[in-house]
């Protein structure tokens, strides 16, 4: 278990890094805490020809309040900073304990915000907030930026719509709208270990009570987090009733996700797992919003 | 039998330096000029090899050497058995297919090496390893247990008429009888799957050989040194005077390296002389999972015959028990299991027969527990099962049938895995299962507790289960207990540690037998250098085998101190005391000799030899059992489901256990909470799964799920009980498996009696939430 030969990059700043990677091109991989690809290249599954390692990049780690009452984070802002940051917690209760649920603290010390995003695995927490939370990605290269939606942003499992040159330098959280409610739910064999189905929901009500959004992700049971689309169909404009939390529930385990089987659970299990979740979600979501 | 130190909760001696670092483990050690090696290992189950390529890696820049089984020659042939095989059963069957160092045309088990590589570091080998090109004919994997058995079933080993590798049929009373004697048979079939001996540190070994001094040196965390030095002398024709094997700092045993004349230290010993460099090579994980043994499948056939009140008759169990690839280690799994089906209860007749299967996974060799929770699993199972039928309590049908206080010794007309017809020594069976019911508060939970709580809609279960653990076999240890002039005490022993405590609850045998502060004894295992006698670390046997040794070492010494300072004090041996580190008249403190000063005497200048004498406090002392000491104790286990996800909560357990003495409490309570937390793994998470070609799907821990701390019981109480044995001086059982031995019995009844109302039952272990699911909706159609 020991990686195959690579070149190595530590580049200090990020025009430096952007650089980096414009030479690279398909040879170059950032390398942000490195707790999904050191396994990886110690496994010889990934091979890449060169790291561009961010470590030691000291501008890409922050966490600033936006104007707006949000949030923007830099890409290699530890898990460990994000869980325990006294304004993340007040802006956005729900980031600092889906956090939590990543891994063990000795991983959440190394792992970053950005770098679980970029790495789009499907069973990983962040992507799922990012877009829980309608997140907005900055994306750099040298000589340029963009700005994409974390909605937009997962393409498969493992993939994005980063290039080569690309680099996820900042995620910006819009603030959670006057009402808002969310909840975390996710099943894991162990604590710490990977959600065999999982979901965040977050919902907005009216000083009525009634639905006003309903944002709804699955993860851990399809090739990216999926956004529900019932969700808001079947909610919004109504008072949500334990019935209608109940078919939005039965609906997104038959339609929305396609959980496979593997050692720790059958499809029919993971996907009554996220009936089951979805309506605890919800529930607990709506009696949260306020 | 307590002392000023045995049967006391003194700290471990050897913590201080483990918890600070200041220890020196395998992969510490780097010996200048030292090369690294690595295995290229087979991609497949079962293939013929049509040749293999090494010109690539044989040119990479930092390579020594590539060597496959061609450029070893002669040397390379089967090993030999690590245990005898089971002549002493009467119309027992075996062939025996050892261990092959490296896999010669063909290969029997994803993971097998083909090739080793040696380079100026890991990296490069591994690099090297890249660019070996194996060309394989692949053929038919032989996975499943049963169908191995089939005619046309394709062979692991071609030579063979079927993959059939043992048989063995024990019976006491009458099967037959009972089954006339019965008023009802119930029939089940169990699923035992395969686990991991996963230590924290894995394998590893280097060897230096001196070509001036013409030794070697071995550094290896092996649990059996004697073994591996005289394997290895005999192997490359050398006195095992020759070769030394010293055990590091080892993070634990839990069986698998219990094995030598494995792939690692046949090529690594034989590579170092040739290259005249000191060779390293330490396992990764993955190597772990896959080349490291492991333990087991059983599939068991079983009948229960009982009468109307419970009472059992008799017991019939058939099993399947899978070899893997090869079976260096004989039949020691499957006879533990065939011993303790029935330890812990009545049962006048019982017959139980097993079949031992060759296929195309890795081998198997004892894991904690060593097939002793299989047979306790399907006992206990079959328990239930009669209790569910007959409408009875799962604590009434045990209190029926349980062994009474008064049996022993009791013969249990089954000859075990040392050979000698099982004997339980001594116990109490009856007070221990009650003791657990107290302490669980059982009546209380079935009566109180889980109706209201069932009445919240919670689903919450208890369950039951007894257990016994034969232990600390033979054939014998050794020790030597040597008084320096110094005044303190050396203890040396061919036995081998991984974390046990030896340096603590050996000291404090030897403190009490010398008078001395247990801090100023020094306890050296494993290292042959220092003693080259012993078996090895297994079966439970440490404290009650080598610590008995040690024991009788240092009543030599004492004797020998006695007799001297009688002389130099001019008083009767009778009125001296050894305390403090002296020996002194009883009635006259001032009257006494330290002894260190009785140690430099004891080393006669010329002229003053007594003949007949020997010089020095020393002793040597050997201890070999007629039969083992029994351990053994219940278990009580409160559960709570999630009636939806199926997750299960263990809120609370209480665990009684039976060791005898118990030198060191502390120590055996650790021993207790590591071997539940080993069988809550067994029950709950860990699985080596093989898919249908014979590959590992659980090469990582990512996919192999081992318990946590967060996976142990809410709440764990444990209760001791004290019946010393008759074997040995000082009463000791072992107590080293006993903790992974009823958990998964245990587990599965609570979790069932969790989910009573679905009139769910279980045939396996490793219940996993996604596998309760699947029985329940299978229950709720039914």
């Amino acid at each position: 278990m020991k990686p195959a030969p690579f070149e190595y990059y530590a580049p200090t700043s990020v025009e430096e890094a952007l650089a980096t990677l414009q030479t690279l091109g398909y040879d170059g991989k950032v390398l942000a805490g490195g707790q999904s690809l050191i396994p990886a290249m110690n496994f010889r599954m990934a091979r890449p020809a060169a790291l561009v390692d961010l470590n030691k990049v000291n501008e890409l780690f922050y966490i600033k309040p936006t104007s707006d009452g949000g949030l923007a984070i830099g890409t290699m802002t530890r898990d460990s900073v994000v869980e325990k940051d006294p304004l993340v917690a007040e802006r956005f209760p729900i980031v600092p304990y889906v956090v939590k649920h990543i891994a063990h603290p000795q991983i959440r010390n190394r792992g970053t915000f950005g770098g679980a995003i970029a790495h789009a695995d499907p069973a990983a927490q962040i992507p799922a907030l990012s877009v829980a939370l309608n997140a907005r990605f900055l994306v750099r290269k040298q000589g340029g930026e963009r700005w994409v939606n974390a909605e937009d942003f997962f393409m498969g499992p493992f993939m994005t719509v980063l290039e080569p040159e690309e680099m996820l330098a900042e995620v910006v959280l819009p603030p959670m709208a006057k009402g808002s409610g969310a909840s975390y739910q996710q099943v894991s064999r162990q604590k710490g270990g990977y959600a065999q189905a999982a979901v965040i929901s977050v919902v907005v009500v009216d000083e009525n009570k009634r639905c006003k959004d309903a944002r709804v992700v699955l993860f851990s049971v399809g090739e990216t987090p999926i956004l529900s689309q019932t969700a808001p169909k079947i909610l919004v404009g109504n008072v949500p009733t334990a019935e209608a939390i109940a078919e939005v529930a039965e609906k997104i385990s038959k339609e929305e996700v396609d959980p496979g089987t593997d050692i720790h659970g059958t499809a029919e299990y993971r996907r009554h797992l996220v009936k089951v979740l979805v309506r605890r979600g919800l529930t607990e979501a709506f009696e949260r919003a306020k | 039998m307590a002392g000023k130190y045995v049967h006391q909760s003194i700290l471990r001696l050897e913590d201080p330096e483990l918890i600070t670092g200041n220890v020196q483990f395998l992969d510490d050690i780097e010996l200048p000029g030292m090369l690294h090696a690595a295995f290229k290992r087979s991609d497949y189950a079962h293939a013929r090899i049509k040749s293999i390529d090494v010109s690539e890696a044989r040119k990479l820049p930092g390579v020594i050497g590539v060597y496959t089984a061609e450029d070893f020659g002669d040397y390379i042939k089967p090993g030999p058995l690590q245990v005898p095989p089971p002549t002493a059963i009467k119309g027992a069957t075996y062939v025996a297919r050892t261990t092959m160092p490296i896999a010669k045309d063909k290969v029997r088990f994803a993971g097998e090496p083909v090739a080793i590589v040696i380079a100026e570091s890991r990296y490069i080998a591994e690099d090297a390893c890249d660019l070996i090109y194996v060309d394989y004919e692949p053929l038919e994997a032989v996975v499943d247990l049963e169908k191995a058995l089939q005619p046309g079933s394709p062979l692991v080993h071609e030579d063979l008429p079927s993959n059939e590798a043992g048989h063995v049929r024990q019976e006491r009373g009458s099967w037959e009888q009972a089954v006339k004697e019965a008023d009802l048979v119930i029939k089940r079939k169990f699923f035992i799957n395969r686990n991991a001996g996963a230590a924290m540190e894995n394998r590893g070994i280097i060897v230096q050989w001196d070509k001036h001094a013409k030794q070697m040196t071995i550094w290896c965390g092996t649990q059996s040194v004697i073994a591996l030095r005289n394997q290895t002398a005999a192997r490359l024709g050398l006195f095992e005077s020759q070769v030394r094997v010293i055990t590091p700092n080892t993070g634990g045993g839990f069986g698998p390296k219990i094995n030598t004349s494995l792939p690692d230290d046949v090529l690594i010993t034989y590579l170092a002389m040739k290259l005249d460099r000191p060779i390293k090579w330490f396992e990764d994980r993955r190597e772990n999972f896959l080349a490291t043994t492991s333990e087991r499948d059983q599939v068991h056939y079983c009948e229960l015959a009982v009468k109307r009140d419970g009472t059992i008759v008799g017991l019939k169990d058939f099993f399947y028990h899978n070899t893997g690839a090869y079976n260096p280690y004989m039949m020691t799994v499957p006879l533990n299991t065939q011993t303790h089906t029935v330890t812990n209860y009545r049962v006048p007749n019982f017959l139980t027969e097993f079949y031992v299967v060759f296929t195309n996974q890795m081998i198997v060799t004892p894991v904690r527990g060593a097939g002793r929770q299989y047979g306790v699993f399907v006992m206990e199972r079959m328990l239930d099962a009669a209790a569910r039928e007959l409408g009875m309590s799962p604590v009434e049908i045990r209190r029926k049938n349980l062994l009474p206080a008064n049996a022993y010794p009791y013969y249990t007309s089954i000859i075990g895995q040392d050979f000698v017809e099982g004997v339980l020594d001594s116990g109490d069976y009856p007070t221990s299962f009650q003791k657990t019911l107290e302490l669980i508060e059982y009546d209380k939970f079935v009566n109180e507790v889980q109706p209201k709580l069932r009445a919240q809609g919670k689903k919450v279960g208890i369950g039951v289960a007894c257990f016994s653990e034969g232990t600390g076999v033979g054939p014998y240890e050794g020790a030597r207990v040597t008084v320096g002039g110094n005044g303190k005490v050396v203890v040396t022993t061919g036995y081998t540690s991984q974390g046990q405590a030896h340096y603590t609850t050996f000291a404090q045998i030897v403190a009490d037998q010398l008078g001395v502060d247990v801090k100023d004894v020094k306890v050296i295992t494993g290292d042959t250098g220092y003693f080259g006698w012993g078996a090895g670390t297994f079966a439970s046997r440490g404290i009650t085998v080598a610590g008995t040794a040690t024991h009788l070492a240092a009543q030599k010494v004492r004797q020998k101190a006695l007799k001297l300072a009688s002389k130099i004090l001019e008083a009767p041996e009778e009125e001296l005391e050894l305390a403090d580190g002296v020996v002194r008249v009883a009635d006259i403190p001032s009257k006494f000799i330290s002894l260190g000063d009785l140690a430099t005497l004891a080393n006669p200048m010329r002229g003053t030899m007594e003949p007949g004498t020997e010089p020095g406090l020393e002793a040597v002392a050997y201890y070999g059992p007629p039969y083992g000491a029994t351990g053994a104790g219940a278990v009580g286990l409160i559960v709570e489901v999630d009636p939806e996800t199926m997750q299960v909560s263990l809120e609370k357990m209480a665990f009684v256990h039976d060791c005898g003495t118990p030198v060191n409490p502390m120590v055996v309570d650790g021993q207790i909470h590591g071997g539940i937390q080993m069988g809550i793994g067994d029950a709950f998470y860990e699985e080596l799964i093989y898919d249908e070609n014979g590959q590992l799907v659980t090469a990582s821990f990512m996919d192999y799920l081992f318990p946590q701390a967060t996976d142990m019981p809410k709440k764990l109480v444990l209760g001791h009980m004290e019946t010393p044995s008759p074997l040995n001086p000082l009463g000791i059982k072992g107590v080293g498996e006993a903790g992974a031995i009823p958990i998964p019995s245990v587990f599965t009844q609570a979790v069932e009696n969790a989910l009573q109302e679905t009139g769910v039952e279980f045939d396996r272990d490793t219940l996993s939430p996604s596998r309760i699911f699947t029985y329940v909706q299978q229950a709720k159609g039914a």
